[in-house]
């Protein structure tokens, strides 16, 4: 049976795929309520290539609509939350 | 040494992938080069056999020096650079430059020796002597170079670059502005739609249909696709638009997506994600840099809602687009709140009027109103 993925987990694939869009910044440094996008000037293509590797390490599917809820690094992280595992 | 844009003076080779004796075909990669911007990749422009490598990684050479010599299978012969800028006189030789270059390089203080020619069979114009003008000089380069960290002497050669640029494109083009705005609804319910059927990496974002609307546009107004070259407008047929990309570590680089007119919207999504991609981890091809007929800058992302674009010399119009607002739009009698896009146009006026800018962007108001069949 997979054990469910914890949330300090989800955050480091959510650094990792960080890193590779803005790799001069430094993910951890980001304040939990912060806007991701302007804290790491994330333009549309790097947020969509963000969702894009979440997919791929997370296996998550995540419909524009949502969008709404993933400015921040918790609200991200809490999204995948409920969503894997 | 090819031409990489308008802003390139010279540049250091820093690989080879070819060695003599290999054949190559027109598009092979066949080493790098380092300019003020970035790490470009070089590409065969034929097919051809190596025949003689000249210049060795870390020589730094002026646009046009002979970096290598290639034969065909059967006569062989030198293969010319791409076309560009025809290099210096040497010292001693006759210079070719009209009367009126040769006052202005007098009155500028500008060596002709060392000005490269771009007029017919590289004679030097006023144009010329004028960009000649503003080029730091080697020494004064070299001082600076000396105070400055690696790090920061990127980023001055970046600025430098761009500085040559759009500095010539100011002094040099007479801009006329034009903007409108558009409402977006059908093009964004269009989008919403089709991105429900998608999954997240096949999605289509709303760049895309902006860089298929303008390029479909060109084609009915075909006169603001190409370059003023030799006095003269000079319209192309092939839509290759330049797509302005910002750099993270500051500046921006305006590579080409090739024939956007033809291209599906998965295939325009594909090719730009491969672009900013490429931008970013400094894999340009050359061909990219120096292919764009017109240029677009999006500045959206950053909550601008109206650019005003500078014009990429010898281009000949610049389209700018800001952030989608939802605001107030009126429909004959009725009030009611949509999303709305405002679109600019730079244009020269050498080459066109502001009636052809304006035929533009309501050609593109009308394509962007049914988006399905872009």
């Amino acid at each position: 049976m997979e054990r469910p993925i914890s949330e300090s987990a989800i955050r480091d694939t959510i650094f990792k795929a960080l890193k590779k869009i803005a790799p001069e910044a430094n993910p951890q440094d980001l304040a939990p309520g912060e806007n991701l996008r302007e804290a790491l000037d994330i333009d549309s293509f790097d947020f969509l290539n963000l969702l894009i590797g979440l997919h791929e390490s997370l296996g998550v599917e995540i419909p524009e609509a949502d969008y709404g809820k993933l400015t921040t690094l918790n609200g991200l992280v809490s999204y995948l939350s409920q969503r894997v595992g | 040494m090819p031409s990489l844009g308008a802003d390139m003076e010279e540049g250091t080779v820093i690989e080879w992938t070819i060695k003599p004796g290999d054949h190559v075909h027109r598009g092979d990669i066949i080493g790098c080069v380092r300019t003020e911007k970035a790490d470009i990749d070089i590409e065969a422009w034929e097919d051809a056999i190596v025949d003689q490598i000249l210049a060795k990684p870390g020589d730094t050479l002026p646009v046009g020096a002979v970096l290598a010599l290639f034969r065909g299978e059967s006569v062989p012969a030198a293969v010319p650079a791409p076309p560009v800028a025809v290099p210096a006189s040497p010292e001693g030789e006759r210079v070719h430059a009209s009367p009126l270059a040769r006052r202005i390089a007098e009155e500028l203080g500008v060596d002709l020796n060392k000005v490269r020619g771009t007029g017919p069979h590289g004679a030097i114009t006023r144009e010329d002597v004028q960009h000649a003008a503003t080029i730091p000089t080697p020494a004064a380069m070299a001082a600076s170079a000396t105070t400055e960290k690696p790090q920061a002497d990127a980023q001055a050669g970046m600025r430098r670059a761009i500085a040559a640029a759009m500095a010539r494109s100011n002094r040099e083009i007479p801009h006329y502005y034009l903007e409108t705005r558009i409402n977006m609804e059908c093009a964004v319910r269009f989008l919403e739609s089709e991105n429900q059927k998608r999954s997240v990496k096949d999605r289509v974002l709303v760049a895309a249909l902006l860089v298929k609307a303008v390029a479909k546009s060109l084609n009915e107004v075909p006169e603001l696709n190409g370059y003023w070259i030799d006095d003269r407008l000079q319209p192309k047929e092939a839509i290759h638009i330049g797509l302005a990309i910002a750099l993270r570590q500051g500046g921006l680089v305006v590579p080409a997506i090739h024939n956007a007119d033809a291209k599906s919207l998965d295939e325009l999504m594909q090719a730009m994600s491969d672009l900013i991609t490429r931008a970013r981890s400094g894999h340009l091809r050359g061909s990219e840099l120096t292919d764009g007929t017109i240029t677009i800058t999006h500045l959206g992302d950053l909550g601008v809602e109206t650019v005003y674009g500078v014009i990429y010399p010898p281009q000949v119009a610049i389209v700018g687009f800001g952030r989608i607002v939802e605001a107030p739009w009126a429909e004959g009698t009725m009030l009611g709140v949509r999303p709305v896009l405002t679109a600019t146009i730079a244009g020269d006026h050498r080459a066109t009027d502001g009636r052809r800018g304006a035929q533009f962007l309501t050609v593109l108001n009308r394509l962007l109103q049914k988006p399905e069949n872009l």
